[in-house]
């Protein structure tokens, strides 16, 4: 099959000159296509690799020979095996990722986005529909819009993918009959006018026998167009409208080969940029103007959005990673409260209250969300009150960070406005994120600068302050040796305050019970009450079970650098049940307490606490001297 | 009236331009986490591509970190002569590994088959990063080379002894990349990932970028032998019986081990030619590289998983 879109193989063997100066014009689309196993997806991928090229002969005999062995196409090319990558999902017959392919044609280079459609379908969708500019949504010409079609139709347009393509398919199988493609096309406009889709182009198609695809079809004469390639290689990118936005550089890297120079390195996000155009530094909100834009071949006169550049400023104005180089007289705002939407990735679910790693453009901060005000059901649409996200599920939250971050709403601005979250712990990345807009109270409380400083009331104590945080199962001796501290220091003329996890759950706390968001939620009141007592000076001992390593990592977080000191009092799980003190552990044995730390809840034991006891090998009175020894040697 | 209209005329940036800036965003984008980064050059197009954008990404600065061969001895010699050349002017440091067992044992193509690569390559690269502790790895693997790798992510992760699990990959969006790791943990990051074929001919092209001659057609000293055209490129290559040398006018899609890649009988010797011969050809490149071939259809994954490239 040989058709005009694709590589002109006589203009390549006569001017070959001809035809690079020709290529290197070409613009770039990226494209997601959406649908299930059965939607002929993957056919239709590997018939636009295959028929623009992109198979060579090696690969099309290996492709015929597994399609005789293992395709489902009879003795027919199995396009399907083209794209199916991983061996483990070619045996099982699905795909389980997200894959990139690659095609050209006379006019644009193409990126596809291949997402499979099985249960894992959101989290890589959305992937995939992140760097898309278009969106192909197949339709099986049997079955008609399902309740998939609205899944991906709902996250293509979440994800602020502006073009839609409703792509008909196997019309071979309904004879190619226009009534049917008619029927689907109007269900669909009425649903996608519900979601907030205004435009869309519906193509009848069969990818298995080529119709509509490079060319019109002589099998829908009903059909005016566009053929699908057609429409892919003229539809707008967008960049103009990019370029149209105010200007914004979030700043990557600071470049200093030596001390004559200082560049500021990044990719343009929106708007373009000038030698002498006027600039504002966010957060600072220093002003300055552009001296150079430098690059490898000669300073430029400009630079529009997409393009990475270093730029030269005419001030030595205060400027580093996570900064904003924006237009002075039009720049973003920054806030530390939004809205936002999430869509949780993880197998591990969304904790409400646990601090997350939240990176933005190139700003990575501290945040916490808290239970969300609703989930989506992707597939109905409907709201569902929720008190956390599982793996796919989408939804609305209120997040704090613990500084202000420069940002855009997602909808203005894609890389101002959508983030990712990463676990503290395991470092993997468990949520993208689309703010919406900043909470009125982070505009309106704002901190208030004292005179009297944390170091002044220190030194009127004549001490340095610390945070002891004591952890270990219940009956290990925390609150025995935390005591003991405590007196100590007390003889030693030292101001201190015991804050004893028992005790506090019948004030501060006295509403939270002992779910793992409670217990979480309990950690972090502690940590804000120790780390105000610390600013008062004082050294603040804490005996919490606090099982979990990310919540002590969170309140280490917020105290200053060696301020925290994590005390580990280390007791075997047999001797602590053996001595049960306060008879817990028989409850819980007995299954009378539930979400029992060391029986039905994890103890996440510290790595590397700063102190660590063994009181197997000591006694209480040698723990505290050890302990104290540490604190003030 | 020319200079007017290009004045106002919107920069409308080329697919070309729009691959570039991605990958300059990647690279960095890496420096911003890495505690010990380094690029690992092998010498090829792509090795010479990811290079030159290296360049333009931290200019006026050199790239800051250094480029490592991970050398089995094997190359041709006109890779080495641009290897010292292209380090000389990046200003970048050059760090040659080889294995030192397998140096000792004589590991050679023609007598230890798939151990040769397993041993020099895998293994060699695995002991360069754990010497100089690397904790980031530019690679210049591309999404199109091979069926795995279209879902290879642009940061790959790999456990501390160097495996890599395709369940622990973290999902990328937009153009966040989350670098976070543990200790002992480490990145393999390719910034040329969305680059295909033909894009790197035409970046070549345009930019002007050096690459070894052998990606041109001159006449050569080939002996056939498997059904590929193997060069002779020093007296280390046993001849069998019956077997001498045919200088044939042959070029090389793919460089890696001298008697390792098939060269294709051409008269291409312009880069437009080449690029003529790339588009009009019915074979994929690594065709002619044995390696793939090892361990049948699924034999890149498993290299990968492996801790190969």
């Amino acid at each position: 099959m040989t058709d005009p879109v694709y590589v002109t193989d006589a203009l390549i063997a006569e001017d070959i000159d001809a035809y690079l100066e020709q290529h290197q014009q070409k613009s770039l689309l990226r494209f997601i296509t959406c649908g299930s196993v059965d939607d002929g997806k993957s056919t239709l991928i590997g018939r636009l690799l295959y028929d623009s090229k992109m198979i060579f002969e090696d690969q099309l005999a290996a492709l015929e020979a597994d399609s005789k062995r293992v395709g489902t196409q009879g003795q027919e090319i199995d396009f399907a095996l083209l794209v199916d990558g991983l061996a483990a999902e070619r045996e099982q017959g699905i795909t389980i990722d997200v894959a990139y392919r690659f095609f050209t044609t006379e006019k644009r280079k193409f990126i596809v986005a291949d997402t499979p459609g099985h249960e894992q379908y959101t989290r890589n969708m959305v992937t995939g529909a992140s760097t898309a500019d278009l969106a192909v949504i197949l339709i099986d010409a049997r079955k008609g819009v399902l309740t998939q079609t609205r899944r991906h139709s709902f996250l293509a347009h979440l994800i602020g993918i502006k073009h839609i393509v409703l792509a008909v398919n196997k019309m071979d199988l309904v004879g190619y009959d226009k009534t049917v493609f008619d029927r689907i096309t109007l269900a669909y406009r009425a649903f996608a006018s519900e979601i907030g889709i205004t435009n869309f182009t519906a193509i009848p198609i069969s990818g298995f026998k080529g119709d509509n695809i490079t060319a019109l079809s002589d099998n829908t004469p009903w059909f005016k167009g566009p053929a699908l390639i057609e429409h892919l290689e003229n539809v707008e990118i967008g960049a103009a409208a990019d370029e149209a936005k105010p200007f914004r550089l979030p700043v990557q890297w600071v470049n200093r080969p030596n001390l004559d120079f200082r560049g500021f390195s990044g990719q343009l996000a929106s708007g373009k940029v000038r030698p002498g155009d006027a600039v504002r530094i966010l957060p600072s909100g220093k002003t300055t103007t552009v001296d150079r834009i430098v690059t490898l071949d000669g300073d430029l006169d400009e630079a529009v959005a997409g393009q990475s550049v270093t730029l030269t400023l005419a001030d030595e104005v205060d400027c580093s990673r996570g900064d904003v180089i924006a237009a002075a007289d039009n720049p973003p705002e920054a806030a530390d409260q939004f809205e936002a939407t999430l869509v949780w990735m993880a197998d591990e679910a969304m904790i409400a209250g646990r601090a997350y790693w939240l990176k933005l453009a190139t700003q990575s901060v501290s945040a916490t969300i808290q239970q969300p005000k609703y989930e989506i059901n992707v597939n109905t649409l409907d709201h569902l009150a929720a008190k956390t996200l599982e793996l796919n599920g989408i939804g609305v939250v209120e997040l704090s960070t613990d500084k202000p971050i420069t940002f855009e709403a997602y909808g203005d601005n894609r890389t101002l406005g959508g983030f990712i979250l990463i676990d503290k712990l395991t470092n993997a990345t468990v949520a993208a994120g689309m703010l919406h807009f900043s909470l009125r109270r982070a505009q309106n409380v704002h901190w208030q600068a004292t005179d009297i400083s944390r170091d002044m009331r220190a030194n009127l104590k004549n001490q340095r302050p610390a945070l002891l945080w004591f952890t270990g199962l219940s009956g290990s001796g925390k609150s025995t040796i935390a005591n003991l501290v405590e007196k100590k220091l007390h003889r030693m003329n030292r101001h201190s305050f015991l804050l004893d996890g028992d005790n506090v759950r019948h004030g501060l706390n006295r509403d939270l019970g002992f779910t793992e968001a409670d217990r979480i939620e309990n950690i972090r009141r502690v940590g804000e009450v120790a780390k105000l007592m610390s600013d008062a000076g004082l050294i603040v001992i804490t005996a919490f079970i606090s099982p979990f390593r990310a919540e002590r990592e969170m309140v280490r977080s917020m105290l200053p650098e060696g301020e925290f000191i994590e005390v580990f009092i280390d007791t075997p799980l047999a001797d602590a049940e053996r001595r049960d003190v306060k008879g817990l552990y028989k409850k819980a044995r007995t299954g009378q307490l539930k979400n029992f730390t060391g029986i039905d809840s994890p103890y996440e034991a510290p790595e590397s606490p700063e102190i660590r006891i063994d009181t197997t090998a000591m006694t209480p009175e040698e723990a505290a001297d050890l302990i104290i020894d540490r604190l003030l040697g | 009236m020319l200079s007017s209209e290009l004045q106002t005329r919107s920069l409308e940036l080329t697919h070309l331009d729009r691959l570039e800036a991605e990958s300059i965003h990647i690279m960095r984008e890496v420096m911003a986490d890495a505690v010990k980064p380094v690029m690992l050059y092998s010498v090829g197009k792509d090795s010479a591509v990811m290079l030159h954008l290296a360049r333009k990404a931290f200019y006026p600065s050199p790239p800051p970190f250094p480029l490592l061969h991970v050398d089995t001895t094997w190359k041709f010699q006109a890779m080495y002569e641009l290897r010292d050349r292209m380090a000389r002017e990046s200003g970048m440091e050059l760090l040659v590994y080889q294995n030192p067992e397998a140096k000792e044992r004589g590991i050679n193509p023609f007598d230890h088959g798939p151990l040769h690569t397993d041993m020099w390559k895998t293994e060699g690269l695995k002991q360069a990063l754990d010497l100089h502790g690397f904790d980031v790895a530019f690679g210049g693997a591309r999404r199109d080379e091979e069926k795995s790798r279209a879902k290879e992510r642009i940061f790959s992760f790999r456990t501390a002894t160097h495996g890599w699990d395709p369940k622990k990959q973290r999902p990328e969006l937009w153009n966040l990349y989350n670098a976070r790791k543990a200790k002992g943990e480490s990145i393999r990051v390719f910034p040329i990932s969305n680059w295909t074929e033909l894009d790197i001919w035409q970046y070549i092209a345009r930019e002007n970028i050096p690459i070894v001659p052998l990606y041109f057609a001159a006449p050569r000293p080939t002996v056939e032998r498997d059904g590929l055209l193997l060069m002779v490129d020093d007296d280390r290559f046993p001849l069998l019986p019956g077997e001498t040398p045919v200088e044939r006018s042959v070029r090389f899609r793919t460089l890696g081990c001298y008697p390792l890649t098939g060269a294709v009988e051409s008269e291409a010797s312009t880069l437009s030619e080449v690029i003529q011969e790339m588009l009009l050809t019915t074979t994929s490149e690594r065709q002619g590289r044995i390696i793939d071939k090892d361990g049948g259809d699924a034999s890149m994954e498993k290299k990968k998983q492996e801790g190969y490239f």
